[in-house]
């Protein structure tokens, strides 16, 4: 392809592995922000320029620039934090950020808020606690997923020990992050440094990574461009079902781009885990789009190709062909709330945390209560895929304590909320995210008192109907895969989008375009009532929209694969 | 016999020429001389009018006839894509194109312009892109001139999937006409399908630029008779009722001080200025104040009172004509006089306690902790004239054309269990656009820009006193100077205080400044002001200072002025292998040289 590279190509050529002008850039006392080039690359450190967009107008005819700030983001394979570490970023979040800890829909933290001259010593203080930022974002490897709640924990602790070395490996080689943030020395070749397997330019675009241990797939296995699906026999860890090519990202208005749900490939051994990463990470890197980066995830470098040319291309680096797909089943993508019991015996508890944001708010100081509950418990922080929190491996002697802490904190509203409000996911939207059309977290609590209060009307206020807002079609709480999901376009202003499954294995359709929220509420009241009517059995929401034709779904190569 | 009817030596038709007696009558010298330059305005303004028959001349300062300026408004990159192939178009058809993103376009320009072209995206709900915001806001104003000599066109994209599809492309094309330009052809609304309608719009504009640059033949320019300087009418007794244009703070909503940038209008006024001066306004009094101290006193709002040839009501006298905020000595005693209060009677023996109770407090908390009668007469008689009060001007003319900038700190605090507001601070910051402030220029010699446009200059301005150097700072860039300029400014938070923010970027961007160096006081633990700036570039500073730089400080006068004159002092001895006194020498030198000025206050 002979189109010219796009500018972030020639960014990245330019940075000398990744450090471009930001040294520079945070000595300059008279802006908050970065230089333009150094937005791209500071990406890679785990970090995103970010303004408070409340405040734009105001700020620009006061003559001054609008409020930078940078959003930081953990390394964090399968979201795993001891009790030490979580202490530790509370006080960063207090100290630095603003007061809050968001827990993403990738398992990872977030930090808003934090201003320029305060980045180094933020990113100094969570290497500290042994967490980095590295590759969290930007066009590399992002953070790896694990399902976090299993049923089977030992095949889980396999698994999870071969995220993390997953992670490890494809973590860029430079050292740029070193010597930027933590004082290292310059050493010889800096700036040169062999990246050996993404290339002097990293790859094309983000490249994301899902671990799932089957029935579950809180992960949401196929929006991953690379996917392990756990095939456990007698408890042990065999090997694992991959898939490739899934990914939700979309915009408005361009029909050459949308959401693609993975295809499975077939079966490698847990030693062949590397290699098949290797075979499939640089396919990408050698033939995805760097012309036009809407175009270059693996998703379309697939279908433009096609899959059979992917399958082979990739066996061919990998030096073997995949063995057939194992068998797998999911029933559920959301979180199993409250108690659950490993196989081992030990008790997880999962809490609800609405849009993953932990704040203190009056009557619900959930910053502070999981301070507390971090200070005694002896067992680990999960974070999971839907943006809410397992306080892991409690003893049972800690328990009566925990409780105590977690309904003294208001931490005990999975006990109490409806289904659709537990499964509910928004994205961070406004007022940091550059992109967001329109508001998603904090919009989340009305709509979601909505809908309830239709649901109740027709008797469904137990339906478990998964609902996902983003306030824009990058789709990162992954709308695409919500029985029902609103696409930001316009303040106040949603696509509407109905119909994928309870799985993870149907995409969603479009079903009303550019609608505000009495529009959406009267779009739904219906069809939640033909539901009630006419449901069959526990058949799910978006399966039922399907079954009675409501919205026509194409079948995807994921669905064709699990009625076969 | 007297002389010949002086009529006959006028060259007017005789009805005229007796309404020129009858007017001219009585008249002081002033008002003539003002009156010659209005009618040597008016003949100018003649000779230009665009409805003249034979071919216009050309006033200099306009930007050149044959060229084609396009203006873009981008979001998402589609505008600027566009404006950009449509300028690659002319420039290959040996137009002369400039090409500009609507925040970097110079809205003064407007109004010479002869062929534009814009290209804008609507976002949203009829929004405009950011980058367009100050220019969509310019032109809707009341602010934005004719535009009768323009020809134009415009270019939207939208989504016809919103209601509001291209409005902002809408409403500038309506715009422009009716501010009287002339609509070449028929605006274009692209969708999301974005060339089935940009394709053919860059085909025509590209065609009708070509037919309009071409055809206008370059005329002889002339330069205008400037119109005799007017002696100016307004003066510190008659001041001036300057409209007020603009009234925006510059500090945010949570910081702690409140600062805003005040721009009056000079139009019609004859007045002018250097950047130095400053202006002086003529502030009514806070109305509630008037009452707060009425009340107190017991007296009638409406009682009249005359005095020094005026009768006014009291309440008149108190909102115009006397110093009600600050405390003068004499008022103070006068008061004592009639409160007999031991403690009040004490302060006044003091020569310590009396100057600090002075500077401390304002004539409410005197009348309110010490109570006394009086009569309204006798209040009035005491209590001092009002002074005007003087700013720095924050502009140069050269940049503002018929405007006066000013940067307003509002003096606002609580003691002695009540809210106080300084009286000319509370008056501007109250002014709401349209409204009009008395105001008179005041020139500061003794505080010029270098002749020398060669030479450099250091200017230091924490806080407000930032104001001149904004105009220094302008005239500078408008002239062409060649001398660097380096800014010394400080306030307590960068985030909250930092003033003209974004025009300080923007003058390092284009090189009208060189340096800037900040300190913001309480943005970490330990206190950093400008002294310190000033100790940490000694080195550099006093290379500027050898190599012929002149210096200016302005600011706060009780601490700042003194702490950043002993680090000017520190910098040059120990840069200059100077001794303490040879330090101050140096500096006593610059000032005799005029090189070091201060306008503290």
């Amino acid at each position: 392809m002979n189109a010219p590279l796009s500018p972030v190509e020639l960014i990245k050529s330019a940075s000398r592995r990744l450090r471009g002008t930001l040294l520079e850039s945070l000595a300059d006392p008279v802006t908050g922000a970065i230089a333009d080039a150094d937005t791209q690359l500071i990406k890679f450190h785990g970090s995103y320029q970010q303004d408070d967009r409340d405040l734009r107008e105001e700020r620009r005819v006061a003559k001054l620039e609008p409020a930078y700030s940078f959003m930081i983001r953990t390394r964090l394979p399968g979201g795993v934090v001891a009790p030490q570490q979580w202490l530790q970023l509370d006080a960063i979040a207090t100290s630095y950020a603003n007061s809050t800890l968001r827990l993403t829909t990738r398992q990872a933290f977030q930090f808003h808020g934090v201003i320029k001259r305060e980045l180094k010593a933020t990113l100094h203080a969570i290497n500290a606690s042994l967490v980095d930022t590295i590759a969290a974002c930007g066009d590399v490897n992002r953070n790896v997923l694990v399902s976090a709640n299993p049923l089977l924990s030992r095949a889980h602790a396999a698994v999870y020990a071969h995220a993390q070395a997953l992670s490890e490996h494809l973590l860029p080689a430079t050292r740029a992050y070193y010597e930027i943030w933590l004082d290292e020395e310059k050493v010889a070749g800096n700036g040169e440094e062999i990246e050996p397997v993404y290339g002097s330019t990293y790859l094309p675009r983000k490249f994301k990574i899902a671990f799932a241990v089957p029935p579950t797939n809180d992960v949401d296995v196929f929006a991953n461009d690379l996917g392990f699906i756990a095939v456990i026999d007698n408890g042990e860890l065999v090997g694992f079902n991959v898939s490739a090519g899934g990914g939700l990202g979309v915009t408005h208005g361009e029909a050459n781009t949308y959401p693609r749900l993975a295809d499975v490939l077939g079966f490698v051994t847990p030693d062949q885990l590397i290699g098949v990463t290797d075979a499939v990470v640089t396919t990408q890197r050698d033939f995805g789009n760097r012309a036009e980066r809407k175009r270059a995830r693996l998703k379309y470098t697939i279908d433009e190709r096609g899959p059979a040319w992917f399958r082979s291309e990739v066996e061919r680096r990998m030096g073997f062909a995949f063995a057939p797909a194992r068998e797998f089943r999911f029933d559920h993508n959301g979180d199993r709330f409250g108690y659950t019991q490993g196989e081992d015996g030990r008790a997880h508890l999962t809490l609800r945390i609405e849009a993953g944001r932990i704040a203190d708010r009056p009557g619900a100081p959930h910053l502070k209560g999981l301070r507390e509950i971090a200070k005694v418990h002896r067992g680990e922080f999960r974070l999971t895929p839907n943006q809410n929190l397992i306080i892991a491996n409690i003893a049972p002697t800690a328990r009566a304590q925990i409780d105590a802490l977690v309904k003294a904190h208001g931490l005990d509203g999975y006990a109490r909320a409806t289904p659709v409000r537990l499964h509910a996911l928004a994205c961070v939207a406004l007022p940091t995210c550059p992109l967001a059309m329109a508001e998603a977290e904090r919009y989340l609590p009305q709509l979601l008192g909505k809908i309830e209060a239709r649901l109740e009307r027709h008797g469904l206020r137990d339906a478990p109907i998964s609902l996902r807002i983003s306030g824009c079609p990058n789709g990162c709480s992954r709308p695409y895969l919500g029985e029902i999901a609103l696409v930001g376009k316009a303040p106040g202003r949603y696509n509407l989008m109905l119909g994928a499954d309870a799985h993870g294995q149907r995409l969603n359709v479009l079903y009303r375009e550019n609608i505000d929220e009495s529009e959406i509420l009267d779009a739904l009241d219906p069809l939640f009532a033909r539901y009630a009517a006419e449901r069959d059995g526990s058949e799910g929401f978006g399966d039922f929209l399907v079954r009675a034709a409501i919205v026509s779904i194409k079948p995807t190569t994921a669905q064709a694969e699990k009625s076969a | 016999m007297s002389a010949e009817p002086i009529h006959a030596l006028i060259p007017l038709p005789e009805d005229k020429a007796g309404l020129l007696m009858r007017l001219v009558d009585g008249l002081d010298s002033a008002t003539l001389n003002w009156l010659s330059g209005y009618t040597a305005g008016l003949a100018a303004a003649h000779a230009f009018a665009p409805a003249h028959e034979t071919a216009p001349l050309i006033a200099v300062e306009s930007a050149p006839q044959q060229q084609l300026t396009i203006v873009f408004g981008s979001q998402t990159g589609n505008a600027k894509r566009l404006a950009e192939a449509l300028a690659r178009d002319a420039e290959n058809a040996g137009l002369a194109t400039r090409l500009l993103r609507a925040d970097a376009y110079p809205l003064r320009d407007l109004k010479n312009e002869r062929l534009l072209y814009i290209v804008i995206s609507t976002q949203g709900e009829g929004d405009p892109p950011d980058d367009a915001r100050g220019l969509v806001e310019f032109l809707t104003s009341k602010r934005a001139p004719k535009l009768d000599e323009l020809k134009f066109a415009v270019l939207g994209l939208g989504d016809s999937s919103y209601a509001k599809f291209c409005a902002i492309g809408a409403q500038l094309d309506a715009r422009l006409a009716e501010l009287g330009a002339t609509r070449l052809f028929a605006r274009g609304d692209a969708d999301v399908d974005i060339d089935t309608v940009a394709k053919p719009w860059r085909a025509r504009a590209l065609a009708s630029a070509r037919e309009i640059l071409k055809a206008t033949a370059p005329l002889a320019t002339v330069t205008p008779l400037r119109p005799a300087r007017a002696a100016t009418l307004w003066t510190r007794e008659k001041p001036f009722a300057a409209e007020v244009l603009a009234n925006q703070r510059l500090t945010t909503r949570d910081s702690a001080k409140d600062i805003r940038h005040i721009e009056l209008s000079l139009r019609d006024s004859g007045l002018s200025y250097e950047p130095g001066d400053a202006l002086g306004v003529w502030a009514s009094n806070p109305p509630a104040l008037v009452d707060a101290i009425l009340g107190a006193l017991k007296l009638d709002a409406q009682t009249a009172v005359a005095h020094e040839g005026q009768t006014l009501p009291l309440r008149d006298w108190l909102l115009d004509k006397r110093e009600i905020t600050r405390l003068a000595k004499s008022f103070v005693i006068a008061h004592a006089h009639r409160a007999r209060h031991d403690d009040l009677d004490a302060i006044v023996a003091s020569p310590v306690a009396l100057p600090r109770f002075l500077s401390e407090r304002q004539s409410i908390d005197l009348i309110t902790a010490f109570p006394a009668a009086w009569n309204a007469q006798e209040f009035v008689a005491a209590l001092r004239p009002l002074a005007p009060r003087l700013y720095s001007i924050a502009s140069s003319l050269k940049h503002v054309e018929d405007e006066a900038h000013l940067t307003v700190a509002s003096v606002a605090y609580r003691a002695f269990g009540r809210d106080h507001v300084g009286a000319a601070s509370q008056f501007l910051s109250t002014r709401a656009i349209d409204s009009r402030a008395p105001i008179f220029i005041e020139a500061n010699e003794r505080f010029r820009l270098p002749q020398d446009l060669a030479r450099d200059v250091i200017m230091i301005g924490p806080g407000t006193g930032v104001a001149p150097f904004r105009g220094f700072v302008q005239e500078r860039a408008a002239i062409g100077a060649q001398g660097r300029n380096w800014l010394f400014f400080g306030n307590p938070h960068f985030g909250s205080d930092f003033l003209y923010q974004v025009e300080w970027q923007q003058a390092l961007k284009r090189g009208q400044l060189q340096r800037l160096d900040l300190a913001f006081s309480r943005d970490q633990a330990h206190k950093i002001y400008v002294q310190q700036r000033i100790r940490q570039s000694g080195r550099e500073l006093y290379a500027w200072l050898e190599n012929g730089a002149h210096l200016y400080v302005c600011g706060d006068a009780t601490r700042m002025a003194k702490d950043v004159h002993l680090a000017l002092r520190d910098a040059i001895a120990e840069h200059g292998g100077k001794s303490v006194e040879d330090a101050d020498a140096y500096l006593s030198r610059l000032v005799s040289e005029r090189r070091y000025s201060r306008d503290v206050y």
